[in-house]
């Protein structure tokens, strides 16, 4: 396969290889078809839940945020319209990233990287500031025109670059600023904002996010997908013979013949393919590459190569499709004569699929159950039992009541332990005896001193069991916890 | 390189690095050039982190940087912060009336929180880290108060002390009856044996309750009051309870009547600021055996 050389044999640089290599920049040229209209609608849907989301408000109640979507790290809640999570339900997140993986590879095993070519920040924020470059310097021919002229360069090209990168400026500072909504009331945080009173660190977040999108989206591109993120690294491992991924159908399209030569050819009987090699596929290619070698790396699968390809074959008056959602074995299968087969459905995808679906119902079904009040009880370890001057026996508990519904609620202690035992919680005149009463304020928790005392007559074991019940009166809501009742 | 063999991939027409495994070679793909321009910006911060920050261990120091920063300074600026946030709540504190603390949940969580440390730092070595006392120091957690334990009686007793010498500290001791030759050896075995019956407890055979009961009033009702409740006027212990700050058994009652008792409890006024003994008070009146 190798041959070796000699290094005196060497004449050009280029045998060893450079050390580094420049970066050859990429004028995506622009396109319409079916998938370029999918890609707009998506990236239109994509920023629009991003920029106007932190907007929406969602009413909670007298004292509640009222913004549908909030982080709320002062306070350690996250509310998601109807949802409200403590930080010890942290859990819903995993299972949220778990989810969310999993759709991943279903998306990969059913239509290759369709999150990568569509939903990826990165591909959606690079198209946006290209279609802000194309808008501003025109068109592939005209970039490349532009950025090898020698010529000293005029007025209107440095308003023009100047214009370019102050319009991706503000798009990425309000990507920036669109982030940090998501951690305050938004209209209040864009009040501050605009009159300079907002934290330093919102400023701070903004300026960073402004940075990495101005950078990443502007700048940095296609070099992102291929040199920065594993996830093309990944998919490869993911990936299996069926799924469909952008392909150039080589059964069809070769020998690669030109318009007028195919038409001589066809016209004496010859069959040639329909690759008419005009190169529209890599033109407007956002990575530069030519999806005709094959399966690559550098690929995104963004189809927008199959829009180009199906305008020069209507063009040309052949069968659309050329390049399109396919893989190897329907080429195969086409060359032997045979009928394409498209398997959606198997073993992969359906698992891909149970699983979304069981930990995702598993999921809500948790979540529609949650209690709303619980309790925790810690026994005091220092000391653990106390002898009353009476000879009755009293231990100390610290029990935190979590109240996490949007009402304040009354809730009554009872314990279930030794016989004849009373409660009393610290700081807290008791209206009922023996069952004390406390208030806990909506959304909060109350911890309490609590002290259970068994009288000397009922002479309670070593150690024995005590069950506390908190009980919300008026709701009847419960909860309860479990620890021992020692005697020393 | 002395040895480099230049390998020219024929598939891809491009050379590779000449290291081999399993008969597959690897391409030399380039960096990209912004990749490597990166990488020694890197560096050049890396240089100026050394200039800025502390960096260099030299013999017995290390360079400063010019920006003159130190962890231990950071620490300090911390520290003042806390002193300044818990100096505000510990105002609020001191405002308050010892019952009012009490009542309201976030001062009462704050005195205990405080009280707790405080605790720790400065009484856990005689009554211990909860407050459950030792022979001679009293369980702070039960309902026996020799000075009382309401939340006022509970602060005097930390701010004067009991025999601390303080001169609004509490007085009052067990005499040494023995000891003094008040009362014959027999006499403390008979009335040790009386004072045991007070709170129940089985007495020695053959011994005169009659007798136990006279010498009692004649020696110790003066303290420890009719029937020997106690008083908490001059810290004489309840002796019909179940709490025995030395001991209930013979041996050790005969001894607390022979030699006498005298524990003492230092005065914190002055050593501890009026807020945080109201908070020691809040905290010691919440373990539970608070009048």
């Amino acid at each position: 396969m190798n041959k070796t050389v000699n290094p005196s044999e060497l004449t050009s640089e280029d045998d060893y290889g450079p050390l580094y290599a420049a970066r050859k920049k990429v004028y995506p040229q622009s396109v319409s078809g079916t998938f370029r209209r999918i890609k707009w609608g998506l990236m239109a849907f994509c920023l629009g839940v991003y920029y106007f989301l932190p907007f929406v408000r969602w009413n909670r109640g007298l004292g509640a945020p009222d913004q549908a979507v909030l982080i709320d790290l002062p306070n350690s809640r996250f509310y998601f319209f109807f949802i409200e999570l403590w930080p010890q339900e942290v859990y819903y997140f995993t299972g949220l990233l778990i989810v969310a993986a999993v759709a991943l590879f279903l998306m990969n095993s059913v239509g290759g990287r369709i999150w990568c070519g569509y939903l990826c920040p990165q591909t959606v924020w690079t198209d946006v500031f290209y279609a802000v470059e194309r808008l501003i310097e025109g068109d592939r021919r005209e970039r490349m025109k532009k950025d090898k002229s020698s010529d000293p360069m005029k007025l209107e090209r440095i308003s023009e670059i100047v214009l370019k990168h102050s319009i991706w400026l503000l798009i990425a500072w309000w990507t920036g600023g669109a982030w940090v909504l998501y951690f305050n009331d938004a209209p209040t945080l864009v009040k501050q904002l605009v009159t300079f009173q907002a934290p330093m660190i919102a400023y701070i977040w903004i300026g960073i996010l402004t940075a990495t999108t101005y950078v990443l989206a502007g700048h940095m591109r296609e070099q992102v997908c291929n040199y920065m993120c594993p996830w093309p690294r990944i998919q490869a491992a993911l990936t299996d013979e069926w799924a469909l991924n952008v392909t150039y159908r080589y059964d069809r399209g070769e020998k690669r013949t030109s318009v007028k030569k195919a038409a001589e050819l066809r016209a004496l009987g010859q069959s040639v393919g329909d690759c008419v090699d005009c190169y529209q596929c890599v033109a407007v290619c956002p990575t530069g590459i030519d999806i005709r070698d094959g399966a690559q790396m550098e690929c995104i699968q963004c189809g927008l190569c199959i829009d180009a390809c199906d305008t020069v074959m209507t063009k040309i008056g052949r069968p659309t499709r050329l390049i399109g959602y396919d893989n190897d074995i329907n080429i195969h299968r086409r060359q032997e004569g045979k009928a394409p087969i498209y398997k959606i459905v198997r073993a992969r995808t359906v698992a891909y699929a149970v699983i979304i679906g069981v930990i995702g119902s598993f999921m809500i079904y948790t979540l529609a159950t949650r209690s709303l009040l619980d309790v925790n009880v810690l026994h005091d370890r220092n000391p653990v039992a106390v002898k009353l001057s009476d000879g009755s026996i009293r231990n100390a508990y610290t029990v935190r009541l979590l109240n996490k519904s949007g009402y304040d609620r009354v809730i009554a202690i009872d314990a279930n332990g030794p016989v004849n035992a009373t409660l009393h919680v610290v700081g807290a005149d008791s209206v009922t005896p023996d069952r004390p009463m406390i208030v806990i304020p909506r959304d909060s928790t109350s911890e309490l001193r609590l002290l259970v005392t068994a009288p000397a007559e009922s002479n309670p074991e070593k150690s024995i069991p005590v069950r506390f019940h908190v009980t919300d009166i008026g709701l009847g809501e419960a909860a309860s916890a479990t620890d021992n009742f020692v005697a020393p | 390189m002395t040895d480099h063999q230049s390998d020219i991939d024929s598939v891809s027409g491009r050379s590779t690095t000449g290291h081999e495994w399993d008969g597959i070679k690897e391409l030399n793909t380039p960096l990209p050039r912004w990749w490597v321009i990166t990488f020694y910006l890197t560096i050049v911060w890396a240089i100026g982190y050394w200039i800025v920050y502390p960096a260099w261990p030299l013999i017995s120091s290390n360079t400063r940087g010019v920006l003159g920063y130190s962890s231990r300074a950071d620490v300090a600026v911390e520290l003042a912060n806390l002193d300044k946030i818990r100096g505000d709540k510990m105002v609020a504190l001191g405002a308050a009336s010892l019952a009012d603390i009490e009542k309201d949940p976030a001062l009462l969580a704050l005195a205990r929180a405080k009280g707790k440390t405080v605790f720790g730092d400065n009484c856990a070595p005689c009554h211990g880290s909860g407050a459950a006392g030792a022979k001679g120091y009293p369980n702070l957690n039960d309902d026996d108060w020799l000075w009382g334990g309401t939340l006022d009686q509970i602060m005097q007793t930390i701010q004067f002390g009991a025999r601390s010498g303080h001169a609004k500290a509490h007085e009052g001791q067990m005499l040494a009856f023995g000891k003094d030759g008040v009362l014959k050896p027999d006499e403390i075995v008979t009335v040790a044996n009386y004072v045991r019956s007070l709170s129940g407890l089985p007495t020695r055979n053959g011994y005169d309750a009659a007798k136990g009961e006279k010498i009692f009033a004649e020696n110790c009702v003066a303290c420890h009051g009719e029937g020997g409740k106690g008083n908490q006027e001059m810290g004489a212990p309840n002796l019909t309870d179940k709490i025995w700050l030395y001991g209930s058994d013979e041996a050790t009652l005969i001894e607390t009547i022979s030699q006498g008792r005298a524990g003492v409890m230092p005065a914190w006024e002055g050593r501890l600021d009026p807020a945080t003994i109201k908070a020691m008070a809040v905290y010691v009146h919440s373990l539970g055996g608070g009048k």
